[in-house]
């Protein structure tokens, strides 16, 4: 009796550990059986290198979307990534304990600020800040990027951090020895070391990047064009779901559930690279 | 207590006098920093004073109409919302993560699997949710616009947070714990429900507390699944907005601009207690 159900419990426990298999196959099975027909009824060129987006002639061309989604997140790199990685720089080899005591939270919270608030905090702090030091009407391609450059530093920086502190300190000990001095041996010992960490939290940070929904759509103006230049606005992946889901129908809703499944693609990607990353660090 | 000591000052002087470089790398490293903290404090500085004294008692009225456009129902949502979410990923990822930890033998392909299927959701961004709760949970299901379908997906959105965090607390509890329970005659069952799980509680909660957080300040995954209606849910098969849906529809609309900073203060203090729940409960399991 004791051992039945004993064997029970662990059957429950197989169960629940499958769910995420389940769930990830649901999420394939629905994108997919969604999108792929819509993709195919439009074209699958045409969807992908097609470069107007005029529901109202069904025309479905995706890549202004494609171009928007790129563009944005490598300014978001472009911003964030430096200052992130020096950030994790002084966190794991300069600050003392006593700043760190109050570093760390704050790169925690953050990570925890909701995405609207970072959007409207763009909407209302840097998209008037844009349009009045550079021209333009401020939501643009340089406004979504550097809000989402402030939004992936607690990525970059948390991945870095532990990456850099995963390098043995005789690595930096040596350097010193060596006659190096402490930045030096930081900068061109540990740091090189800490390379592949480093990479996988930026690949992370591209991940979020991509994927960010909200903030980017109350900053980036939105218009389903070729990107036209920094400071004109722009349409992500991401954006062109939530304007126009609601309400879509037909073709037009099947060509924005592609749009999502294009989106997912890039996202498996990037989430695989980031796995051989830090398969890659851990050997 | 800070120390001055001159002569370290001194030394350190000297050798950025030979190595200019290194001084150039301590200013970058610093003005990184710097640029990081400025940052955060800008913004929470920035939506605390702009958002405090636009909370009214209007805000918080019990019915939402377009001249209060009242937070109360987004807030009795919300809470609808996390309650249901972690009902259902909770003891899910808490179960799964015992399998992983206390069960499953090393190197097996399912679990091999699992590990590789849990990371995938937890990266996948929460537009990508919202898409499929809004063909599974809202088209196929039938659920319509409801708090059931968005309590699902978000459910789903956080199971690998709570897997996670489950599993490195099961992980810190020592061997030691198990042989001691094994040793006074219980089985493996009643040691995991007895002994591990109770001491890996801590860890368990600030997970928990962790996706609360998610759930909050989630937007995009809820749009199409919860919906957007701004009334205090009838049943589970009517549609609500939480507080962050309620502050994306404020401030598109761009109507209510004071209204959006009061709700962003409320958003935002709200993800600061619970940033601060989470490191606390997190301090007390690596302290033992």
């Amino acid at each position: 009796m004791r051992n039945y159900k004993e064997k029970a419990m662990q059957i429950v426990f197989l169960m629940a550990a499958c769910t995420s298999i389940l769930a990830v196959a649901l999420i394939c099975v629905f994108l997919f059986a969604n999108g792929i027909p819509a993709m195919s009824e439009i074209g699958v060129l045409d969807f992908f290198l097609g470069k107007k987006w005029r529901p109202s002639n069904d025309i479905y061309g995706i890549l202004p979307m494609i171009l928007g989604s790129i563009y944005v997140t490598a300014g978001a790199i472009i911003i964030g990534v430096p200052i992130g990685i020096l950030t994790a720089v002084y966190m794991a080899k300069f600050c003392p304990k006593y700043i760190y005591r109050f570093l760390k939270p704050a790169v925690d919270l953050l990570a925890g600020i909701p995405s609207v608030v970072y959007g409207f905090f763009g909407l209302v702090v840097i998209v008037p800040f844009v349009r009045d030091n550079f021209g333009g009407d401020g939501s643009s391609i340089l406004t979504a990027s550097i809000l989402l450059g402030i939004m992936i530093l607690p990525t970059v920086i948390s991945v870095s951090e532990s990456a850099i502190r995963a390098v043995p300190d005789s690595y930096y000990q040596g350097g010193l020895a060596l006659g190096a001095t402490h930045e030096q041996s930081v900068f061109f010992i540990t740091l090189p070391a800490a390379i592949s960490g480093i990479m996988a939290g930026v690949v992370l940070a591209i991940g979020r990047a991509i994927g960010e929904t909200m903030a980017v759509i109350m900053v980036a103006g939105n218009q389903a064009r070729m990107p036209a230049g920094l400071l004109k606005g722009i349409r992500t992946l991401t954006a062109n779901i939530v304007i126009e889901m609601g309400y879509a129908a037909d073709l037009h809703r099947g060509a924005l559930i592609a749009t999502g499944v294009v989106l997912f693609v890039f996202i498996l990607i990037i989430n695989l690279s980031f796995s051989l990353l830090t398969r890659r660090t851990n050997r | 207590m800070i120390k001055i000591d001159t002569r370290s000052i001194h030394r350190k002087l000297r050798t950025y006098k030979r190595s200019p470089l290194s001084l150039v790398l301590l200013l970058l490293v610093l003005s990184a920093t710097a640029i990081t903290v400025s940052t955060l404090l800008f913004i929470i500085a920035y939506i605390l004073i702009k958002g405090i004294p636009n909370i009214t008692a209007d805000l918080f009225a019990w019915e939402y109409t377009s001249q209060n456009v009242s937070l109360t129902p987004a807030i009795i949502n919300t809470l609808i919302i996390v309650v249901l979410a972690l009902l259902i990923a909770v003891p899910l990822g808490i179960f799964a993560a015992v399998y992983l930890v206390e069960y499953a033998k090393r190197r097996n392909k399912l679990v091999e699997m699992i590990r590789l299927t849990t990371e995938t959701l937890a990266g996948i961004p929460s537009i990508i949710y919202g898409l499929f709760g809004l063909l599974f949970f809202v088209t196929a299901m039938g659920w319509g616009f409801s708090i059931l379908a968005g309590a699902f997906t978000l459910a789903i959105m956080i199971l690998p947070v709570i897997m996670r965090t489950t599993e490195e607390a099961l992980k810190a509890v020592p061997d030691s714990y198990r042989e001691g329970s094994f040793a006074l005659g219980a089985n493996k069952l009643r040691t995991v429900f007895r002994i591990v799980l109770p001491s890996a509680m801590p860890g368990i909660l600030s997970g928990i507390i962790l996706s609360i957080g998610r759930i909050v300040g989630e937007t995009a995954a809820l749009l199409y699944t919860a919906g957007t209606v701004a009334e205090i849910p009838k049943n589970l098969l009517s549609s609500g907005r939480t507080l962050s849906v309620h502050m994306y529809v404020l401030s598109s609309e761009g109507l209510y601009v004071n209204q959006a900073y009061a709700t962003a203060v409320v958003l935002l203090v709200t993800v600061m207690i619970i940033n601060w729940l989470s490191n606390f409960l997190a301090k007390k399991i690596t302290k033992g």
